[in-house]
């Protein structure tokens, strides 16, 4: 034994208990599974995203587009992935729990003691959480998506996931989700309230349309591509629409901007009291 | 080994903490004591790294907490027993801060265990008592068998028992030569638990010294004396320039000499004594004064004042 061995005989090395992010990402990971609203709020986005799905294709079978020009517009698998708007908002709330909650209890008071220089916990979070969601979503979007096929049919209105673009925007709205969550875990990081989070969630991803649409429809034009929920559907958007950017490009935007606000958030995580 | 120097901290126009400089060593329980307000949960933030210190700096085992790489193992710590996510099993909210600095398994069903938490560890940690909380507490701060232990008011809600097992754990803590920091409000805990103690009110310093040593100053003892001859006494001891009051029962309260002293002058003088003992002042009424005489010292003289 030597002198600067620690005072505690008992102890493994203090070598042995140094923080590393890949620890840290066990560590969420943990946290993330023992949460039981984490299984509600997944569930929640599954129901959302086939149950709506389900019925959107069913309303459709019922109503078919009347004329050709209907029929030209009509995108099947927009329709069967209907469900994903909804369950962003799921993923969105449970992304604002995982952090803002922890503010609620106090527990990351915990957590930063154990992690003192605390960016670590929020990329741990981030990577998690956006692994989860996807490995959660990404199958859930592919069964939306051919439950949905099956039933349109029927009416001989669906269309195969080999279809160019159809395969990407299946693959997109999984993307989407993950990328929605990781703008509700920057919030809550950001704002460390719950509701005031959430608020903002909702207000980001809603509220610059409403703005947008008030304004002259030569500037709303313009302006609406750029604002996120636009931006960041366009990843699951099949037939070319000249007012929204491309697929990638759109949904390259809404990264960015979650990007942001994960920037925001770390920024302020070191710099504030916890 | 704590140190701080010259540690401060203020909210907006508050100075919570004001220029706080002190030493914790190893080997002893070192009580923090103090009214409620006092500053105390906030030094104990500025040492983990919580909050920054307006001026001033802490480390702990010689550095900036923040910049230690295992955490865990150079200090545990308990800062108040809601630190804990109430959806989540104790079990996975230690097995959660385990894993941060690969601590294993087989660890944190030992500390489950010996903070006597074994039945419940897979159970709701939001359903939990404030004293399993505690315990649950006490349970994620010797996770890491941390060299120094800071615990926040770790008594808490716990039960006679629980008081119990608090102190003979800091104690064996403290033996086994680690630092331990414990803070609490009451001056009677702390009096049976630690032997050093750093007391502040209002954010600044009052004292910093030995718990007998402080006891000694801050409650000085009170001789009762009852004899057949009461007045006879009093007056002989009073000549010796100190305090002497009735006490009922024929019986003399006597402040400034000690019991021997009081014996003696009587037996000197042939007075018989049918009692004498020592009494100790209420240790938080000595406490309330001492701490109530900083903060009214401290505005004119701009020092604090000494117990």
């Amino acid at each position: 034994m030597t002198a600067t061995r620690p005072v505690t005989p008992a102890a493994p090395a203090g070598r042995a208990q140094r923080v590393s992010q890949a620890r840290v990402v066990r560590s969420e990971w943990t946290k993330l599974r023992s949460l039981p609203s984490t299984a509600w709020s997944l569930l929640v986005t599954v129901v959302s995203i086939v149950g709506f799905g389900v019925l959107y294709c069913l309303l459709r079978v019922a109503r078919p587009p009347a004329d050709p020009a209907a029929l030209a517009a009509f995108d099947p698998t927009a329709v069967s992935l209907t469900g994903v708007q909804l369950a962003a908002i799921a993923i969105g709330v449970l992304g604002v729990l995982l952090v803002a909650g922890e503010y609620a209890t106090g527990l990351i008071r915990t957590s930063f003691t154990a992690v003192p220089r605390r960016l670590p916990v929020l990329w741990g979070k981030a990577i998690v959480f956006a692994l989860t969601t996807l490995a959660v979503c990404l199958p859930v979007t592919v069964i939306a998506f051919l439950v949905g096929q099956s039933i349109l049919s029927e009416k001989r209105l669906d269309i195969a996931l080999g279809h160019p673009g159809v395969a990407r925007a299946v693959l997109g709205s999984a993307l989407y989700l993950a990328a929605v969550g990781l703008l509700g875990l920057g919030l809550g990081a950001l704002l460390r309230s719950t509701a005031g989070a959430v608020a903002a969630l909702l207000g980001l991803l809603f509220g610059p349309q409403l703005l947008v649409g008030m304004l002259p429809a030569t500037w709303s034009d313009q302006l609406y591509r750029y604002l996120p929920v636009p931006a960041g559907a366009a990843v699951a958007n099949v037939r070319p629409d000249p007012l929204i950017l491309s697929p990638w490009t759109g949904f390259g935007l809404f990264c960015c901007y979650t990007g942001l606000v994960l920037a925001l958030a770390g920024w302020r995580l070191v710099r504030d009291d916890a | 080994m704590i140190e701080a120097h010259g540690l401060t901290k203020r909210y907006g126009d508050k100075l919570a903490v004001d220029d706080l400089s002190f030493t914790v060593r190893p080997g002893v329980v070192t009580g923090f004591l103090g009214p409620n307000g006092a500053g105390k949960s906030t030094t104990m933030r500025m040492i983990l790294g919580l909050d920054t210190p307006t001026r001033g700096s802490v480390t702990v085992n010689g550095r900036p907490y923040r910049e230690h790489t295992a955490p865990l193992h150079e200090v545990g710590a308990l800062l108040d027993a809601r630190s804990v996510h109430p959806g989540r099993s104790a079990y996975h909210h230690l097995l959660a801060l385990a894993q941060t600095s690969g601590i294993p398994r087989s660890r944190v069903d030992e500390v489950v265990e010996g903070v006597g938490l074994a039945g419940v560890a897979r159970k709701r940690a939001g359903g939990f008592s404030l004293g399993m909380g505690q315990r649950l507490g006490i349970a994620a701060a010797l996770l890491g068998d941390p060299r120094t232990v800071i615990l926040d008011e770790p008594v808490n809600g716990l039960d006679t028992e629980g008081i119990r097992w608090i102190r003979s754990l800091l104690k064996g803590l403290a033996a086994e030569g680690r630092t331990v920091f414990v803070s609490s409000h009451l001056m009677s805990e702390m009096a049976m638990t630690a032997e050093h103690l750093i007391v502040i009110g209002q954010g600044r310093l009052i004292a910093d010294a030995g718990t007998e040593e402080l006891i000694a100053q801050a409650a000085p003892g009170v001789v009762r004396v009852r004899s057949t001859e009461p007045e006879a006494l009093a007056a002989l001891l009073r000549a010796r320039d100190v305090t002497v009051s009735p006490d009922g029962d024929g019986a003399l309260a006597v402040s400034g000499l000690s019991t021997d002293q009081v014996g003696r002058a009587a037996g000197a003088a042939g007075i018989t004594l049918l009692e004498l003992s020592a009494q100790q002042a209420s240790l938080e009424d000595a406490f309330v004064d001492m701490t109530r005489d900083a903060v009214e010292f401290r505005a004119p003289t701009r020092k604090g004042a000494q117990p």
